[in-house]
């Protein structure tokens, strides 16, 4: 019996207005209704302007809706914090912090869990205790190590990033995501500046991590190919003003990898899916 | 046969090579450069008429030198004059710059910060920046007296304002995505300035030092001119009165000296300290 997924991030109704410095109002989202469910992992294509940035910056809570709200476990986002990691597509590192120390960086203001067991005095049973306290250096670094390992880059990890190349950037982007344990990661075109080979390379890496610890994602891309490889639902928006126009499952199996792109469904799904998008385009078009 | 130029080209030329060269060229360059300075210095001084006004090495050595730096034995002469000279130019110089460092590195980010406090700050800090440093030394002698305060406080004034500028031009060019992504860690204010805004700001900051020290240098000088007996602007001042050239570039010769000096220990400290760059 499947159990009834948990509902993660709640979209309700967002509108969001831009004023232009001559006053100019422009519309960029147009009452966007859309839940991400625990665990899952959400792609946002669209065209070029359609919103999909704004969204996410929204959801990031690095902008503010014009109207509606949007909800985290129920609670409503009112600013940015770190239960949300966030993957901006010019990479963000620290350019005066090595590898490592980029990973580390969250961890300040990460509260660990402590688990102690006491006996209570009254009723002289054992009992759960639960404290938070800040990460240790040791343990900062143990953590540090773990993520490196995961993204490949633990012979780089006292390199500063002018010396990495954009893949390795970007990897590096994502263990300092995964390293602060966010309950959901948002993607801006992780891989957008990259060249076709290193894409292919990170979004293999992306999923292996991904199937390893199922974090629910939120995904933006212009790349229907790339959306439909990673994704376990695909969310297509209108040109301007964005609002959801559809959401496909994909129902292909996990795990997966380059060879996925050759089965028949998968090309379905990418041609369903383009011509959608490419009717919104010719929508911006006109 | 069709001409596939419709018009005439421009020539290729070769890519000047724009690289710094090998090391060891430079240097040989450069220590050529200051021998053939001096030996034109030389020359020229060798010159009947020139000789009078642009006093040669010879005369500094022969003349200035011995004067400035003996060891008081006869009783004519002040000992090791230079040296005191000197020592309380370097003092007045790092005295006025630190104090203006460290003042000019907080406001410069309060007013990258704090909208209000730059509107506040700002015309004030451009319309002073204006005025040249020896305008100043009437008020501030009125003020503080001919001491070493006020010198300090014109040297002060001078090169907070250019280092607060400088400081500020960076922490206006910071990188906004990198203060997002420091706001997506959950860091506070006071956090995201010492852990992002500050070393971001680096290079700026030591440009800023390295601007100010020339600054303080060229004020000092402006300063030590209205009257103090210890100084090498003043030894400058008192030479000109004598018609003594030899001492007037002597002293120039000093003051270049320190600034290069100075110049060096920040450009060195600046290499050490943004090697990520």
């Amino acid at each position: 019996m499947a159990q009834e997924p948990n509902a993660k991030i709640v979209i309700n109704k967002v509108r969001k207005v831009f004023k232009g410095h001559d006053g100019k109002e422009t519309v960029a989202l147009n009452g966007v209704d859309l839940t991400i469910y625990e665990n899952e992992f959400v792609c946002v294509v669209g065209p070029s302007g359609c919103g999909k940035t704004t969204l996410l910056n929204i959801i990031a809570g690095l902008e503010n809706a014009t109207e509606g709200e949007i909800t985290l476990n129920g609670e409503k986002i009112i600013g940015p914090g770190n239960d949300r990691g966030v993957i901006f597509q010019q990479y963000a590192l620290f350019p005066w912090l090595t590898v490592r120390k980029n990973i580390e960086f969250g961890l300040s203001t990460l509260m660990k869990k402590c688990v102690t067991t006491v006996r209570n005095e009254k009723t002289g049973q054992q009992e759960e205790k639960v404290t938070y306290r800040r990460y240790t250096k040791e343990e900062k670094h143990q953590l540090s190590d773990k993520y490196m390992k995961m993204v490949a880059l633990t012979e780089f990890a006292d390199s500063y990033p002018k010396e990495l190349s954009g893949g390795m950037k970007q990897r590096v982007a994502i263990a300092r995501g995964y390293a602060i344990a966010p309950q959901v990661l948002l993607m801006d075109e992780p891989f957008g500046a990259l060249d076709a080979q290193t894409r292919a390379q990170l979004q293999e890496d992306l999923l292996k991590t991904w199937e390893q610890d199922k974090k629910t994602c939120f995904f933006i891309t212009h790349d229907v190919e790339e959306a439909v490889l990673l994704a376990s639902r695909v969310v297509i928006m209108s040109a301007r003003p964005g609002r959801v126009k559809e959401i496909v499952p994909i129902d292909l199996p996990y795990p997966r990898n380059q060879a996925t792109k050759l089965l028949p469904e998968f090309n379905e799904y990418k041609n369903r899916i383009w011509e959608n998008v490419y009717q919104e385009y010719l929508e911006v078009k006109k | 046969m069709f001409n596939t130029h419709a018009h005439p080209q421009a020539k290729p030329r070769k890519l000047k090579d724009f690289s710094e060269g090998s090391r060891t060229v430079r240097t040989i360059t450069m220590i050529l450069s200051v021998l053939g300075g001096i030996a034109l210095w030389t020359l020229l001084s060798m010159l009947p008429g020139v000789g009078s006004i642009l006093a040669g090495p010879q005369d500094i050595i022969e003349k200035a030198l011995p004067e400035l730096l003996n060891d008081g034995a006869t009783g004519e002469f002040e000992r090791m004059l230079l040296l005191k000279h000197i020592y309380w130019s370097s003092r007045r110089v790092l005295g006025g710059w630190a104090v203006a460092f460290l003042a000019a590195v907080p406001v410069a980010f309060l007013m990258g910060w704090y909208k209000t406090f730059r509107n506040v700050v700002d015309p004030w800090i451009q319309f002073f920046r204006t005025i040249p440093p020896i305008a100043l030394i009437p008020m501030v002698i009125l003020l503080m007296g001919t001491g070493e305060k006020a010198k300090i406080t014109v040297i002060f004034v001078t090169s907070f304002l250019v280092m607060t500028v400088t400081v500020y031009q960076g922490v206006k060019n910071i990188d906004m995505t990198l203060v997002k992504a420091a706001y997506t860690f959950g860091l506070s204010d006071f956090s995201i300035f010492y852990r992002v805004v500050i070393p971001y700001s680096f290079p700026f900051i030591l440009t800023a030092a390295r601007l100010g020290v020339s600054t303080a240098l060229t004020t000092l000088i402006a300063a030590e001119m209205t009257g103090t007996f210890y100084g090498l602007g003043s030894m400058i001042q008192t030479a000109q009165i004598y018609f003594r050239m030899d001492k007037v570039i002597l002293g120039i010769i000093c003051i270049g000296v320190i600034g290069f000096i100075l110049d060096r220990l920040l450009l060195l400290a600046e290499k050490r300290l943004t090697r990520w760059q």
